[in-house]
């Protein structure tokens, strides 16, 4: 941030001003809000109330949402639930008191997980990666290295569905198609271009002269980039990694086209997620909650970091 | 001759250490680099130049066994030549337009105001920042129930606000109200990132510019047309060069809110690209197709890199 206004400056904006703009900035927040919150209460509907109209924002809250979202179960009729007997578990309650039917098993678990182990796998890849290059970058000479980096840049403007077509006829041949190693791998190489931008502007910000003492010291080059450089820029590679865990997390597209089953992540299976009588709203919002905490939480951590990484290193704050 | 020994016994190790300092430097250099730049080259820049080579032929990936022609450049003329693809362009052009236009206004007001530094500033910034992190594939789902007539909260506010029956509410469903279905949430997602740049940019302006002009009495209208707009130009062309890139290739969105439809009103090119390459499976018109899109992102994006360079020197 350039200098800040100073209680003197003349430029200072009056009461007045910072009131109405304060006001205006609120009311913009809270609409923005509305239909994430509306995806939360959503997803502690019952199914007749999430379709009620007018729209219910005063409901008897449930887990059934939850509930149809992670079961395991087979579908379930009110009569088969009778004859089961005793409840057992959170789940089976809910579905008594109401006397509703599960809609059957739902995949939603090992979705998301198939969503945690690529976005983490491919993320920790790309960190690695892109941290060894922005080093190699930011210290070493190397021949055409702006052309390099720019190539690095330009890999994503390619539409991902331009690039889906030869991708998926590789990963065909290789036996790639519908993993986790697929996907880690292609999350990685687009992620990389945006590892390699972020981290060279953190590493250049080092100074070198803590290397060089390092090595006059006696360390060598990797000793002095293990125990000088890696240290100063643990922020900048955390805040890489968040972004790209971030892209990861979202991505849509190649997962839409590249997976079918197994190695499907949570963005194309939340939309097909269907109850009884076409899409079940209260399992898609607590499907969507579910997968939308995690990044909310890292907005809130990463507020300072977020315009580097948007971007791509061209604007410093 | 002890001197000796002592001297070469201090020296050659030094010597070799550093001999072995300066090679390693070159090979760390190399071996740092080069798994980056390998991944990059298998995984985006082969799949490029294969994408290439397909659009000369007439193959087709449900038939993987049959013989593949080359065909010359007739996939390019039958490309050019589609009123579809056409269709889509334009379909595209219209969403890049109006998304920009209204990320940018309501962006950049939004950074102007929070720039008054209010009490709370940073705590609303943040709130606001929220949309833009989401998967716009699952977000836009939800969006959709939103819109859906007699149920959704979208339909139900705007017929309060305007006093028409829900059911006539159909954001979806009708052909001149689906594409704007898809710039309203767009632009719900999406200001945020525009006004996150330009708050970059006033912040970017020093104190003193206004000082000086306050000084020469001019009128905060003046300032703001002779100072803010233009020296927080640069970010906003950064920030419509970053929108504009990204909306080209939109995809995810519109598969889940409209699929393309009703018709082919919300037809963009990715959704286009996106048929004839797994539906129609036409391989290789669908590369020619992926090839002209990445030649024209291309060539307009480095047009407008020199248009943005331009405007930051003066």
């Amino acid at each position: 941030m350039s200098s800040g206004n100073t209680a003197h400056s003349v430029v200072e904006p009056s009461q007045t001003t910072k009131y109405v703009a304060g006001t205006i900035v609120i009311i913009y927040a809270l609409i923005t809000m509305v239909p994430l919150a509306w995806i939360f209460l959503t997803s502690i509907k019952s199914p007749p109330d999430s379709i009620a109209y007018p729209p219910r924002i005063l409901f008897t809250p449930t887990l059934e949402g939850y509930c149809n979202l992670f079961t395991t179960r087979t579908r379930q009729t009110p009569d088969y639930i009778a004859a089961l007997g005793a409840p057992q578990g959170t789940c089976d309650t809910v579905t008594r008191k109401r006397n509703m039917v599960i809609a059957g098993p739902s995949n939603f678990l090992p979705r998301f997980v198939n969503s945690l182990v690529i976005a983490f796998g491919s993320t920790f890849l790309a960190v690695f990666l892109g941290t060894l290059a922005a080093y190699g970058f930011s210290r070493f000479k190397v021949p055409l290295a702006d052309d390099l980096l720019f190539f690095i840049l330009s890999t994503r403007m390619m539409p991902p569905v331009a690039v889906a077509i030869p991708i998926y006829l590789m990963y065909r041949e290789l036996g790639l198609s519908d993993t986790a190693l697929g996907m880690i791998l292609l999350y990685t190489a687009v992620n990389v271009s945006l590892a390699v931008w972020l981290l060279k502007g953190f590493i250049d910000e080092i100074p070198r002269e803590y290397e060089e003492a390092a090595m006059i010291d006696g360390y060598t080059r990797l000793q002095a980039f293990r125990k000088v450089v890696l240290p100063q820029a643990t922020t900048g590679i955390a805040a890489t990694a968040i972004f790209c865990l971030i892209f990861a997390w979202n991505e849509y597209a190649f997962a839409a086209l590249l997976t079918s089953g197994t190695a499907q992540t949570a963005p194309p299976f939340i939309p097909t997620i269907i109850g009884e009588g076409g899409q079940d709203w209260p399992a898609v919002a607590s499907g969507t909650t579910i997968f939308l905490i995690p990044i909310l939480l890292f907005t809130i951590l990463l507020r300072k970091q977020l315009l580097r990484g948007i971007t791509f290193g061209a604007v410093r704050k | 001759m002890d001197r000796a020994a002592e001297a070469l016994a201090r020296k050659t190790p030094l010597k070799a250490a550093h001999r072995i300092r300066g090679l390693s430097d070159k090979w760390i250099a190399w071996v740092f680099i080069s798994p980056a730049i390998v991944l990059l080259l298998a995984i985006n820049i082969f799949p490029l130049f294969w994408a290439i080579y397909l659009s000369f032929t007439n193959f087709r990936a449900n038939r993987p066994n049959a013989v593949v022609e080359s065909v010359g450049l007739r996939n390019y003329q039958r490309v050019l030549n589609d009123p579809d693809i056409w269709m889509a362009m334009q379909t595209t052009a219209h969403f890049v337009f109006w998304t920009i236009v209204l990320q940018t206004l309501i962006g950049f007001s939004l950074a102007y105001l929070i720039d008054r530094k209010f009490r709370g500033h940073a705590f609303w910034t943040t709130i606001i920042l929220i949309p833009m992190m989401l998967s716009p594939a699952v977000v836009g789902n939800f969006w959709r129930f939103l819109y859906e007539p007699q149920i959704g909260l979208f339909a139900y506010a705007v017929s309060f606000l305007s006093g028409l029956h829900p059911s006539d509410i159909q954001m979806l469903g009708n052909t001149s109200l689906a594409p704007w279905s898809i710039i309203i949430v767009d632009t719900w997602m999406w200001t945020p990132y525009v006004m996150l740049i330009c708050l970059a940019g006033l912040r970017s302006i020093p104190d003193y510019i206004y000082e000086a002009a306050e000084v020469d009495r001019a009128s905060p209208w003046r300032q703001f047309w002779t100072i803010t707009v233009p020296m927080a130009l640069p970010f906003i062309m950064l920030a419509v060069l970053f929108r504009g890139i990204e909306n080209f290739k939109m995809f995810d969105m519109v598969t889940l809110l409209t699929g393309g439809g009703p018709g082919s009103t919300t037809e963009v090119a990715s959704i286009t690209l996106k048929r004839q390459a797994f539906e129609s499976w036409a391989t290789g018109r669908s590369s020619a197709f992926a090839i002209v899109l990445f030649v024209a992102v291309f060539g307009l994006a480095n047009i407008y890199v020199k248009a943005l360079n331009k405007v930051k020197q003066r």
